[in-house]
């Protein structure tokens, strides 16, 4: 780039840091203008609204903004660690600490925000944080692990309760002291406090309103032990977090005699200019020229959009923004938009509130009825449209907005409702018009599409129901019928499929793709989605369509995921895992000393699982079958693990030994587990049998859940963990062993028949017309008159079991597969390494991110293969 | 037409290299829909698949998502009339004839000229 290419300087790489440089490549400034930026923190721009994300598991990569690619392609020179330290606006200079010294044309200021700690004593002391930075959390995390059992936050406002959530997450018997007389006092009124209060105290959490932090209370060894309060007690604690507002960084600014509001921020006018025309600021560091400084995101990508605009001389500016909110963390639903105080002239409010369930709605409207703000607590189902509708008088009274379903016949609103105007994701400013034309003009057809096309829904998140909606509806109004086919191969859902499968007695997938697929699709390779989910439908129906069992036998070889094709599940560096069936979690010492023994001679890492049994893990995919030679040997078979499949019927001990039971609990639980197992399925199964009704094996969380009775058993359907969880529903109460097996048999194989692809019989359930009362009646009392064909399906699959461990080991041939390299079968994987972890190993995952890279080829095709290396997906 | 037996023998499949063209194995241990990996003498590793019309493809078997060498074990499919394999780890796809990710456009790996010889 030649010498009098104008510079642009921006100090701080944050997210709205990030977005100015993002504004600046669209507009094909970053090809015209040196770029340089300088970036205080050591890692460059994340995602500060999913920080707390962080303590569910996603780690610092994934919350990068940044990609290397985008940086180098942009050819953006970026100083990670290396914050602006003077500003010298007369030389146009800016010095970074290392003594960096960088001329401009243009300087842009995103320095965000500090959090604010009051000026109590002892704030300083170890084991207090506040709660900003990946580094903060770290540091929080650590400390929390080594030596706190308590920890409290200051400071009820939004970013609290997410502190407070994180110290919850790690463990930490946690509190809550705020000063204000209710939890979120900016957000949330009187009413809405107190429905928040009693929900979050439900949880467990302890909260001090309108009480004061008068000092930190500092041990012998200058560690934090507890706090006083502003009412006389002390407030025992390990660890403090300091969540009591953010300050503007405005120093810079202020050090070099730019404007600054009275309560701080670089004062700007509406192109985000400051007094020095040559200088702006952007994000939480501006005082917006609507006399606010704004600590939402959304508003700071909108100023950096406008000066990025500035720059390339178009018209643009930022006046004000609005204020909705959506608390994403602990559980709760908390929203507030618009006006939610009430503060304009003449309105008037409309009030749902609940406290037994901790509901409570308030809209503000207008003087001719236009509803101008809101809050939600508890259920903030209806944000995406009520804030949408924010400005226009809604459709129907507004009564009938706040009601909760089943009261006074409400009406569910859907965004059709809405105006093309109304901002449908606050975090890009995206209107629903937007959306509408990527469906209709860029023919986008999934939410992913629309995602990609428009940036809607991949900020907070919280706009991406209504974005579903809204695909649907506007696919549907431009008369393309809503696609509810399988995938891109094939226009039938998966029950079409498996009644297609069964009537035509079809045993394999090209069979079925090229004579039922759909036109486009009919003589290709079929994808990744329908290959598993049709060789499922084979595997489950094999016996009476005539299939071969073994999944992995000639073309169902092809169909199947890595997990299944290698009777193991993949972990993240390339290496497997092993489960063998433990049925019911009972388990002679000799197995355990097998088990011991395997994993020592083959050095596998060892855990007990969540489903009542051992997974050994970092098997190269060679050692599997030596692994399993020595298994099968001893007597254990397959555990399914990787399958969808059955995979654990967990057991409590019962009546044999604990004093409470009433039935053999650990012989049900057996019993069941070696007649479903193997049983392909729409997604896995699971099941557990308890002893009594102190339910110890959790069956109520189950797909199918035993419980005992006096007088037999009860049977439970459609429970789930995982993500979100639901209780089972009871099926039939009181069963013999017979009739619960029978009823087992009849569910589980109607399940099967009219599931969706990857359906839970949770959802399944929820879904299908009738609920469970439809199921009850097909099930229980024959509805559809085909019990009978349910249950001889079943009692095929119980006879044609085979253990497909002991099959593969058996066969040379089928052990072909089981090498790293087709070429080397005896060379192990060199990517795959383990270091040394707790006694045991775990992955080497540095190995991984360097690895090794492809060199540029001069034999692989030219000009295709100059891609950089992907980092994680956004 | 059968083939003599010495002819199949005779065929191998090949990669086209820097310095030539790398024999990697015999044709028959490619299993149509299905990959395996190779390793080449500088330590690189190949993805191999085949399709059921018997054509070959080739890229890197690094999934630059993750880092592990396991592309060899996604499936393949068709997607608008071009071959792809989606990874077994994150599943994002890559076409087997670009290298291209179809899941982001700033991604993708390196292919390989592959012959049957
Ligand atoms: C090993 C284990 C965790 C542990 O160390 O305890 C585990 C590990 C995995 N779970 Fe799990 N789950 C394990 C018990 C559970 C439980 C507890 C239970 O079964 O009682 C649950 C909640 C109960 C439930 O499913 O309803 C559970 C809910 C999930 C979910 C969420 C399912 C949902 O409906 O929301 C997934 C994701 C999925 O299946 O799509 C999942 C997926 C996974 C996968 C398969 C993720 C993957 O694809 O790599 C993990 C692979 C294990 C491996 O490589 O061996 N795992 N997982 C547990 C194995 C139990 C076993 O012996 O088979
Ligand atoms: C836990 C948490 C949850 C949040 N949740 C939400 C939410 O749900 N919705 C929402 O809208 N907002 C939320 N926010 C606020 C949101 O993160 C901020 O509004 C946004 O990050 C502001 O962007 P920014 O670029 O102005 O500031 P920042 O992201 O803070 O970036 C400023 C950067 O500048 C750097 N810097 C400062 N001084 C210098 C210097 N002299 N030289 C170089 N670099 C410097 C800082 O180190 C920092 O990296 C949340 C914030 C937190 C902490
Ligand atoms: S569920 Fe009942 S029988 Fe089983 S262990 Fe618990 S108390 Fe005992
Ligand atoms: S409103 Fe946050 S992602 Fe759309």
């Amino acid at each position: 780039m030649s010498m009098d290419t104008p510079t642009i300087v921006l100090v701080g790489h944050g997210m709205v840091g990030q977005r100015f440089l993002e504004a600046l490549a669209e507009r094909g400034l970053t090809a015209t203008h040196r770029v340089v930026v300088l970036c205080e923190e050591p890692r460059p721009a994340y995602d500060r609204v999913q920080l707390t994300s962080y303590f569910s598991g996603r780690t610092p990569e994934e919350l990068s903004l940044t990609e290397t690619e985008f940086i180098e392609e942009h050819g953006i020179e970026l100083h990670l660690g290396d914050p602006a330290e003077s500003i010298d606006r007369a030389a146009r200079k800016v010095t970074a600490r290392s003594g960096l010294t960088v001329a401009y044309d243009t300087l842009v200021l995103a320095t965000g925000s500090y959090p604010f700690v009051p000026p109590v004593p002892g704030k300083d002391a170890e084991g207090c944080f506040v709660y900003r930075t990946i580094e903060d959390l770290l540091a929080i995390e650590e400390y929390a692990k080594a030596r706190a059992t308590t920890g409290a936050v200051v400071g009820g406002g939004l970013l609290g309760l997410e502190a407070a959530g994180a110290l919850k997450g790690l463990g930490l018997s946690t509190h809550i002291v705020e000063f204000a007389p209710r939890l979120m006092p900016v957000q949330v009124d009187e009413g809405g406090g107190a429905a928040l209060l009693r929900t979050i105290e439900d949880m467990g959490l302890t909260v001090h309103t309108g009480t004061g932090t008068q000092e930190i209370v500092i041990g012998d060894d200058g560690a934090v032990t507890g706090m006083r309060l502003s009412d006389g007690s002390e407030l025992p604690t390990d660890l403090v977090v300091f969540s009591a507002g953010v300050r503007p960084r405005d120093q810079l600014a202020r050090d070099t005699g730019l404007a600054v509001g009275e309560r701080g921020g670089i004062t700007v006018d509406a192109q985000c200019r400051t007094t020095d025309p040559r200088v702006f600021a952007i994000g939480e560091c501006a005082l917006a020229s609507d006399g606010r400084v704004y600590g939402l995101v959304a508003p700071g990508y909108e100023m950096a959009e406008t000066v990025a605009a500035t720059i390339a001389a178009d018209e643009a500016s930022f006046t004000g923004a609005d204020l909705s909110t959506k608390l994403k963390l602990l559980g709760v639903d908390v929203a507030s938009f618009g006006d939610a105080h009430g503060a304009s002239a003449g309105c008037l409010d409309v009030v749902y509130a609940d406290s037994r369930s901790g509901t409570y709605k308030k809209l503000v409207i207008g003087r001719d009825g236009e509803l101008l703000g809101g809050i939600l607590v508890g259920d903030a189902e209806a944000y995406g449209t009520l804030r949408a509708l924010t400005g226009s008088v809604p459709p129907v009274a507004p009564e009938q907005l706040v009601l909760p379903a089943g009261a006074g016949a409400p009406v569910a609103l859907g965004p059709s409702a809405l105006p093309d105007s109304a901002v449908i994701c606050s975090c890009h400013n995206v209107t629903k018009g937007t959306i509408r034309g990527a469906v209709t003009e860029h023919s986008c057809t999934t939410v992913p599409e629309v995602k990609k096309c428009t940036k809607a829904g991949t900020g907070c998140g919280s706009c991406v129901k209504v974005l579903g909606q809204l695909v649907n509806d506007e696919l549907e109004a431009s008369g393309v019928e809503v696609d509810h086919g399988l995938c891109g191969c094939f226009g039938q859902t998966r029950e079409e499929l498996y009644e297609i499968v069964l009537a035509l007695r079809i045993t394999s997938y090209q069979v079925l793709l090229d004579r039922h697929g759909r036109e486009e699709a009919r003589g290709g390779e079929g994808c990744e989605i329908c290959k598993p989910a049709v060789g499922s439908i084979i595997a489950s129906l094999a016996p009476t369509i005539g299939a071969d069992g073994y999944v992995l036998d000639g073309e169902q070889a092809a169909l199947q995921d890595t997990n299944d094709h290698f009777l193991a599940n993949l972990q993240r560096n390339g290496s497997y895992s092993i489960v063998p069936r433990i049925p019911g979690g009972e388990i002679t010492p000799e197995k355990l000393i097998v088990i011991g023994e395997v994993a020592r001679d083959f050095g596998l890492y060892t855990k007990i699982t969540g489903g009542q049994r051992i997974d050994m893990f970092g098997a190269r995919v060679e050692q599997l079958p030596l692994i399993w030679a020595r298994l099968v040997d001893a007597g254990f078979e397959s555990g399914h693990a990787y399958g969808k499949s059955l995979r654990t019927v967990k057991s409590c001990v019962g009546q044999t030994w604990c004093r409470y039971g009433v039935q053999d609990s650990v012989r049900m639980a057996i019993d069941l587990e070696l007649r479903y197992r193997g049983l392909r399925s729409p997604h896995k199964l699971k099941s557990a049998v308890s002893g009594c009704a102190r339910e110890c094996a959790e069956a109520q969380s189950k797909d199918f859940g035993v419980i005992a009775t006096s007088n037999g058993w009860n049977l439970y359907v459609g429970g789930n963990g995982g993500a979100t969880p639901r209780h089972a529903d009871l099926l039939a109460q009181d069963l013999s062993d017979a009739e619960l097996v029978r009823l087992i048999d009849r569910f589980l194989m109607f399940y099967i028949r009219t599931a969706d692809r990857l359906e839970r019989t949770s959802t399944w359930l929820e879904r299908i017309p009738g609920g469970l009362d439809h199921v009850r009646d097909v099930v229980v009392h024959d509805s559809l008159g085909i019990c009978e064909e349910l249950e001889s399906l079943m009692s095929a699959h119980v006879a044609n079991y085979r253990d497909e461990w002991a099959e593969t080991i058996n066969h040379p041939e089928k052990l072909a597969r089981f090498v790293s390299f087709v070429n080397a079968p005896d060379t192990p994987d060199p990517v795959v390494g383990f270091i040394p972890e707790r006694d045991q190993i775990k992955p080497d995952l540095p190995l991984l991110t360097i690895g090794t890279r492809p060199q540029a080829l001069g034999s692989a095709r030219a000009g295709e293969t100059s891609f950089l290396e992907g980092s994680a997906q956004r | 037409m059968t083939l003599a037996p010495e002819t199949t023998t005779a065929l191998r499949l090949q990669l086209l290299l820097e310095d030539g063209w790398f024999t990697v194995c015999d044709p028959s241990l490619l299993t149509p829909g299905r990959g395996v990996a190779a390793l080449l003498p500088d330590g690189r590793q190949v993805a191999l698949f085949t399709d059921r019309a018997g054509r070959t493809y080739a890229v890197d078997n690094r999934d630059p998502f993750t880092g592990a060498a396991v592309l060899s074990r996604g499936l393949t499919g068709t997607h608008r009339g071009r071959p792809f394999v989606a990874s077994p780890l994150l599943k994002q796809r890559f076409d087997l004839e670009s290298g291209r990710c179809l899941d982001d456009d700033a991604v993708g790996v390196a292919v390989y000229e592959v012959r049957a010889a």
